[in-house]
Formats: structure tokens, sequence, C-alpha cells
């Protein structure tokens, strides 16, 4: 890429300097990389196959795909795989319309007005999850939560709700404050992408009478496609990994209607010690991510 | 221009977003003036079932409930211990100490290796960086089960060594530094080369200076992203002088979990630190986040 090809082929010696070079200067970052995520991934897989538990010197017993053939009759696995699916199909496409409308709102402002709503919309991200959602836990609150009150005094509901304690609810109230704490990072991206547009391309539609709505759709979104790739694909990487909302407001309850597969496999290593049945539910899920990450690849690639 | 002309008179449509907009940045807001409120109001404005907007009056006690509730040493360095402090400011100090070291080890290691991939003509260069890209799509948790083994193994169970390793080896600061490295101009480390400066050299006085926004970008977003990162620190730490501000506070949410005075007072104690670090360098951070979305 750098070297032009009216240059003359790098000596061997050179390649020889380069490779050297170039490994020393990866060697500190490529210990952590694959001591503590490749190991870790190919341990995962491995484990899998075993029946293991917690303690670091306890006997693992081969058992073959005999975790992946219970995972497939686990019900609960089933419920928390629907649920996973529920929040990412709802929380992606509100994500990236929300954010793409927010951005496509405040991306002409003066500078320090932009720079104040992106702060604010980034907030909830940089709160942490833990203080978000302890104070959503006491907004939710049945007896002293706001939006019981609110929600009695301005008439909408008629007595106080059990949000988080309501299987129909519960959910619905978890998927909330997930999309707070989603549409941050796809605003600063969205902006960015929007004040990339090519300018002449849209004034010149503008001259021809193109209205703002045709200049959007025809100009700026196809230039913003690889954008919008990027924001599903982090967005669904962040809706599959909630799990501080979910364990500390409701345990995966109640009766599993927020049960993920996130929380479930936490529950199984941490709470039943059984590492070799929670690495199984890891690689379905690693699995499910990429191939979904790779359909929508190819569904823009289409485009 | 056109869009000065426009914003003379602008549309009903654009009047009405603007509405819309400052209603939404009023309710993202509320969380976070909610446990600020929260955490000063009397135990009687926390229990009413009327909700109270604004303190009847500002009060300390949901802290002092907060800070009596725990002690642990300020510090432990081997077998030497500070001084006996509330736990709360104990998971403080752990907190910026483990942020602080994620986000040093991180940055060196990015930066070295960002620059090899983005202007070392390498064998094996491009295995390398497609691993580093897969590797950012999985899901992090998925690894941290055997995560526990393994450190379990190294004797670091237990100690912020444990969430702070694992951190660095996260290859998004990798593939970010790469792409601001790839804008060193080639010609400049082709002068260095010619005029005797050694890799190390050209590196530090040369690269270096180059990519400091890069820099920057990578440590604010690291020490955030490890302030933040609740499931490590909870599966990695068990004792209570070891937990950080995160994991302490989700703790006390567990024993007193209908006593929103202390919670918010604890989540203020969480919240306020990193908000106050997003505030000062939003920019760089403003700048991490889009470069390391450019061209996947």
């Amino acid at each position: 890429m750098a070297r032009n090809k009216n240059q003359p082929a790098p000596s061997r010696a050179l390649v020889r300097r380069e490779t050297v070079s170039g490994y020393l200067f990866m060697l500190p970052s490529l210990i952590f990389f694959v001591g503590f995520v490749i190991l870790p991934m190919i341990l995962c897989i491995y484990t899998s196959f075993f029946d293991a538990n917690l303690t670091a010197n306890g006997e693992d017993v081969f058992i073959g795909f005999a975790n992946y053939v219970e995972l497939f009759n686990d019900e609960i696995f089933r419920k928390a795989l629907l649920n996973t699916f529920i929040i990412v199909v709802v929380s992606v496409p509100v994500t990236c319309v929300f954010s793409l409308w927010v951005s496509s709102v405040i991306y002409k402002l003066k500078g320090p007005l932009l720079s104040l709503f992106r702060c604010i919309f980034y907030l909830p991200v940089v709160t942490g999850s833990v203080a978000v959602t302890v104070v959503w836990k006491w907004i939710y609150n049945y007896r002293t939560g706001v939006l019981n009150d609110v929600l009695t005094s301005l008439g909408v509901i008629d007595s106080n709700v059990n949000w988080l304690g309501d299987s129909s609810t519960a959910l619905a109230c978890i998927i909330v404050i997930l999309l707070t704490t989603s549409v941050g990072q796809p605003i600063v991206l969205y902006v960015s992408a929007l004040g990339n547009v090519d300018t002449s391309l849209t004034e010149a539609a503008e001259v021809d009478g193109a209205t703002d709505l045709q200049v959007f759709w025809r100009i700026k979104w196809p230039q913003m496609m690889p954008t919008t790739l990027y924001i599903l694909v982090i967005t669904t990487i962040n809706s599959f990994q909630c799990f501080a909302l979910i364990q500390l407001l409701t345990s995966g309850g109640p009766t599993n209607s927020t049960n993920t597969v996130m929380y479930y496999i936490y529950y199984t290593a941490f709470k039943l010690y059984r590492l070799g049945y929670g690495n199984a539910m890891g690689v379905i899920l690693a699995i499910f991510i990429a191939l979904l990450s790779a359909l929508q690849f190819k569904l823009a690639e289409e485009r | 221009m056109n869009s000065s002309v426009k914003s003379k008179h602008p549309s009903a449509y654009r009047v009405v977003s603007l509405i819309v907009l400052i209603i939404f940045a009023i309710l993202f807001l509320f969380p976070l003036y909610w446990i600020i409120t929260g955490a000063f109001k009397p135990t009687t404005d926390i229990y009413s079932t009327d909700t109270v907007w604004w303190p009847t009056e500002w009060v300390t006690t949901n802290f002092e409930k907060l800070f009596s509730t725990r002690s642990a040493p300020l510090f432990t360095i081997g077998d030497i211990e500070g001084p006996t402090v509330p736990a709360a400011i104990r998971w403080l100090v752990n907190s910026v100490f483990m942020s602080v070291m994620a986000m040093l080890l991180t940055c060196v290691t990015a930066s070295m290796a960002g620059y090899a991939i983005a202007k070392k003509r390498f064998i094996g260069r491009g295995a390398v960086f497609t691993l580093i890209v897969c590797a950012m799509a999985l899901p992090k948790q998925v690894i941290l089960i055997p995560l526990i083994r393994e450190i379990s193994a190294m004797g670091l169970y237990n100690t912020l060594w444990a969430v702070i390793l694992p951190t660095v080896g996260w290859p998004f600061g990798v593939f970010l530094m790469k792409q601001f490295c790839e804008g060193v101009p080639g010609e400049m480390l082709e002068a260095a080369r010619i005029d005797g400066a050694g890799e190390a050299q050209t590196f530090v006085q040369i690269v270096m200076p180059l990519i400091k926004p890069g820099i920057g970008a990578l440590a604010i977003f690291t020490f955030i992203n490890s302030w933040n990162d609740y499931f490590t620190q909870l599966i990695m730490l068990t004792s209570s002088s070891n937990y950080t501000i995160s994991v302490g506070i989700a703790t006390l949410q567990g024993e007193s979990s209908t006593d929103f005075g202390i919670l918010m007072a604890g989540a203020a104690l969480a919240a306020v630190p990193i908000i106050t670090v997003f505030l000062i360098f939003q920019k760089y951070f403003t700048q991490g986040i889009t470069m390391g979305a450019v061209k996947g």
C-alpha cells in the first residue's frame, strides 16, 4: 500500500529487517493478546467438551458433545436465547434510527451546542452500568419510584405497577435502560459521518430543487452506509452483552422473563459452578454473533 | 450560502424536532440528576411515595451511612497496610489504580503494535491483523470463564491484576492505533532511517509525537471502559478490600436493596469522578470513537 509500484522490490535483507523489527514492536501486545484473548478462546471451546467445575485442580471429565446436546434440550436456555433475540431485534433498529435522527438534528448546530448535546446523549454510557442500573431500580420502584408517581398523576395508569416484578413489563423496562446506554456512540459516529458528506453534491441537488428529504435519502444516506454498518455491528454486540442490568435488577426473573444468554452463562458458571456447560453456551453465543455480523456485512454489500 | 438563507426561516419540521430533541435531552439527563439529588436527600424524602423533585434539605447522612457500613485499609502493598478508611474510599482507590494501570499498559503496547501493523511490511502481518479484527467482534464475556482458571493458575485471582491484564489484551487499542499510525508519512520514517536512526529511536522521536492525539484518545477510552467494566470486576474480585467502586456499590445494592439514599450516594461516588474525566478529555474521546470506525 505505502510502497509505489515503480519503486524497486525491497531487498531480502530489508524484508528480514522489517519482519524482525515488526514482530519486536508487536511482541508486548501479542503476549497480552495471545495470553488473555486467544488462549482463553481455545480453552473455552476445549472445556465445552468436558464436565468441568470451578476449582482449579478439580478433575475434568471428557463427555464429548453432551453439553451441547443438553443445551438444545434446555428450556431455560431456549427462553434465554429468545429473550436475547427480542432485545437485539428491538434495540438495534431503535438505536440506529434514534441516533440517526438526533444526529441529523444536531450536526449543523454551532460547536458548543453540538458538543453539549453529544455529551448529554453520551452521559449514560460514561456514568457506568452499575450507577445507571441502581438509579433506574429506584425510578421503577413499586412504592417510591418516580415513574409510578408521574404516570398515575398523568392518569396513564390507575394504580402503581410493579414494573420489574411483572413478567409482562420487566423485559421492556430492561430494554428502555439499554437504549439509553446505547445511543451515545452511534450519535458521535453519525454526526461525524454527516459532517463528512460531500457538500458539492448536496448543494448541486439543492440548486436543482431537491427537497431536504430527497437530498437525505439519495445523497447522504448512501454515503453513510459504512458508518451504518459499523453501528449495526457494535450495537448488536452491545445488546448481546447486556448483563449488569439483568443481574442487578431482576436476576433473570420473574420466571425467566428477562433471562438472557449472557446472564444464563454467568448463572451456570458462577451459581451452579458448571464451567463446561457455561462454556458450551459461550461457544454457541459466539457462533450466533459471528453469523449475525457476517449477515449484516453481506446485506450491506448487496446494497 | 444556501444553509444560511434557510436558517433565517427555520422550517416547522426543524422547530418541532428541536423541541422533541430538548425533551429527550432532559430525559437523558434525568437519571444523573436523580442520582445526585438523591444522594443528598434526607431519609423522609427518599421513602416518600409522593415524589420529592428537589431535596427539602441537603444533607450528607446518606454518605455517612455509606462510609460507616464497612472499613478497609486505604491501600495494601505487600504486607504494608495503609490507615483504615471507609471501604468505599478504598474501592475508589482500587478503581483508580486499576484504570490507570490498564490505561498505561494499553497505550504502550497498542501504539507499538499499531505502528508495526501500519508501517512495517513483515511476514504474517495480514494474518495478525485479521485475527485482531475477528477477535474484536466476539463478546468479551465468553472468554471470561476460561480466563478465571488461567488467572487462578497464575496466582492472580482476586487481585486487581486479574482485571487489568485481560483489559490490556483486548485488541481494540491495536486497531485504533493502526488507524492513527497510517497517517504518519512514510518519507519521514525513510529519512530517519537514512540519517541512521535506530528503530526504537524512530518510534520514540518521530512516530510518538505524530500520534499523540491517538494516544490521548486511546488513554481516555481505556480508562473509562476499564472503570465501567463491571462484569470482569465482578467475577475476578471476591474480597471486599479488593472491590472496585462498581462491584462495591453492586454489593451494597444486594444488601440494602431499598435504602435508595445509600445507593444514590454510592452511585454518585462511582459516577462523578468518571464523568469529570470524560468532560475534561471529551475532545479526544470523540476523535477516538470516529477513528476507530473508519474503514473496518
